[in-house]
């Protein structure tokens, strides 16, 4: 047989494309072509193949070998396309004689002596393959867990060439010692940990039950960096659907090792404000990658001085808060990736960092300090419910023996208040405080009527606009339900105002 | 055994080749400044063949014919052209053919010879 046909996946983002690697093998001069929108990882991939197959034992046909990967359209990047080619070759030269069953498909990236190495994308590959129909698959060994975690599609792992070969031949699979990697929890970080900051703990709780955005604002030193890693342990655990979708996008981006396949954890990513805005938004020319805000999906974003950003990449972040995904546009591709998250903005109050409200170590000018948190843009700072200043803890309050509430005891009362929330929103569009939307807010979810006058009262008076009448209203939801009242009352509206406005600054 | 001399070898080895073959060599080593051609030859069937001789002590370094290069097939058929124009055979059919040889060290001969590839 002088052709033969496998099949692999290409993906855009998290979707997958079938696709048939065709491979025939034709009298003329020794030569090589690869069809069908290769990139440059994989042109490069006759070099690999023919020291792999080498190595392995086998000959490299010197014939005309045309290679198409079809459909032909769809621009192909990455080394995965390397194990399909090289078995397809195999096949071609009638080394291998046994059937490739079209429900198969291979993915892998050859190294020169033959080995099968670890790829990127594999968990949202199976979710694909799956979907066409194939119910086997042969991944690099170092894949096989996250492979794993698709149900139904049997894997087989392959740690060479020669592996993949006898599976197909005699269908033996390597033999898994290794123990399945249990998902890692970063159990190490509890709010136990954290001394006093009473208000910026209530702040973090009502984020946490409602989904709302979040700002610290407060000197260096004082715990903003603490305060916000601790918000994934008191968040509810993901539900196996956002588990899947987490671990596909840190499987595309290569970042699922690190994090343990099917974590139940939220993530929490804190890039640094020296970050692009490519690398939040995410991208690259060919294949296009996750950003920053897609592994902060379904988890926690934060971002640590957040004046220091340099101007857009702020920005950048309007549309993900807005619909809870990004679209990237390239010219192979256009991408669109879940990034979802709860966004928690840390500043300083100054530039120096050590305003307090009473000045006495700050050497800012009063135009300095007025200017600095004006860096960031209202239309940002409009999408974020809650403000709140976190100062160092007291003298008292460090020596005192009484330790604030655990993660555990919090994280009880956020599921209970997000369950009485999901209960109130069953027949809705949405589940959480922050997304009910500004018309409900007027209408059907009105806070209770002395709640509704404290809110009319300062819109009137011009210290609320239209847009912080509606945040407040979340707020106040999510006060409600933390304390099991039916509506807001007057006392969570003037709470929540106070929240939005950071009264402390 | 030294390059001039592989070549001629591996030359003559294809020479013989084509004449087993009932082919009529009208022409060896024809060389313009564009470069040359190895082997021209009229087969039974009347058609013109262009050879290519590409000859090697071992495999050490790739196939024979991988030696062959667009660039040199692309000069190939540009000769191919030129031989016919000058000899007045313009407009006969012809096509261009490959030859490895390949002088293996246990003293065996590999002939590996592709017609019509380019």
């Amino acid at each position: 047989m002088a052709l033969a046909k496998v099949h692999t996946v290409a993906l855009v983002g998290l979707v997958g494309h079938l696709i048939d690697v065709e491979v025939d093998i034709s009298d003329g001069l020794p030569g090589y072509s690869l069809l069908g929108l290769p990139d440059a990882a994989l042109s490069e991939s006759r070099e690999r193949l023919r020291s792999a197959l080498l190595n392995s034992g086998f000959l490299w046909p010197n014939k005309k070998v045309t290679i198409s990967l079809s459909p032909a359209w769809l621009p192909k990047s990455g080394s995965h396309y390397d194990l399909p080619i090289a078995i397809a070759i195999l096949a071609a030269m009638g080394v291998i004689t046994a059937e490739i069953p079209e429900s198969l498909v291979i993915l892998g990236e050859l190294g020169l002596d033959g080995a099968v190495k670890f790829v990127r994308g594999v968990l949202p590959t199976m979710i694909s393959a799956l979907s066409f129909g194939s119910d086997t698959a042969i991944v690099p060994f170092e894949n096989l867990h996250e492979a794993r975690a698709v149900p139904g599609i049997e894997v087989a792992p392959s740690r060479s060439l020669a592996d993949a070969i006898s599976f197909l031949s005699t269908g033996e699979r390597v033999e898994d010692h290794s123990q399945t990697d249990n998902p890692k929890h970063n159990y190490e970080l509890d709010l136990l940990d954290v001394v006093g900051q009473i208000p910026a703990r209530q702040a973090l709780e009502i984020a946490a039950i409602g989904g709302h955005h979040l700002l610290l604002i407060g000197p260096p030193g004082t715990g903003k960096t603490m305060l916000a890693e601790r918000i994934p342990t008191i968040l509810p655990e993901l539900t196996p659907t956002q588990s899947l979708e987490v671990s596909a996008i840190h499987s595309v981006a290569g970042s699922l090792t690190e994090r343990g396949v099917l974590t139940k954890q939220p993530p929490f990513v804190a890039p640094h404000h020296t970050t692009t805005i490519t690398a939040m938004v995410g991208g690259g020319s060919h294949a296009v990658r996750p950003g920053v805000v897609s592994l902060a999906h379904a988890g926690v974003l934060f971002i640590d001085e957040a004046p220091e950003c340099a101007s857009g990449v702020l920005d950048s972040l309007r549309q993900p808060l807005e619909s809870g995904k990004i679209t990237i546009s390239r010219s192979v591709s256009t991408v669109t990736y879940p990034a979802n998250f709860l966004l928690v903005l840390a500043a300083n109050p100054c530039p120096c960092g050590r305003f307090n409200g009473r000045g006495r170590a700050c050497s800012c000018s009063a135009m300095q300090i007025r200017n600095y948190l004006k860096k960031l843009s209202g239309p940002l700072l409009d999408r974020i419910d809650i403000r709140t200043f976190v100062e160092a803890p007291t003298r008292v309050e460090m020596a005192s023996p009484v330790r604030g509430e655990s993660s555990h005891e919090v994280r009880n009362r956020v599921n209970i208040s997000r369950a009485i929330a999901a209960e109130r929103f069953k027949a809705e569009r949405w589940s959480i405080n922050s997304q009910i939307p500004s018309s409900e807010l007027r209408g059907r979810f009105k806070a209770s009527r002395e709640g509704m006058a404290f809110l009319h009262n300062e819109l009137d008076s011009e210290r609320l606009s239209a847009r912080g009448f509606h945040k407040v209203l979340r707020v106040a939801w999510s006060l409600a339900d933390r304390d099991g009242r039916s509506i807001p009352s007057r006392d969570d509206v003037e709470a929540a105002f106070a929240m939005r406005e950071g009264t402390l600054l | 055994m030294n390059k001039q001399l592989l070549g001629a070898r591996g030359e003559e080895e294809i020479r013989r080749y084509l004449e087993g073959k009932g082919a009529a060599v009208l022409d060896r080593n024809w060389r313009i400044k564009e470069g040359e051609i190895d082997l021209v030859a009229l087969t039974p069937d009347g058609e013109i063949i262009f050879v290519e001789v590409k000859s090697r002590t071992s495999r050490k370094y790739g196939d024979p014919l991988e030696a062959i290069t667009p660039i040199k097939a692309e000069r190939l058929q540009r000769l191919a052209l030129a031989w016919l124009a000058v000899h007045g055979h313009w407009g006969s059919p012809f096509r261009i053919d490959c030859a490895g040889v390949l002088y293996l060290s246990d003293g065996r001969t590999e002939i590996d010879y592709r017609e019509g590839v380019l």
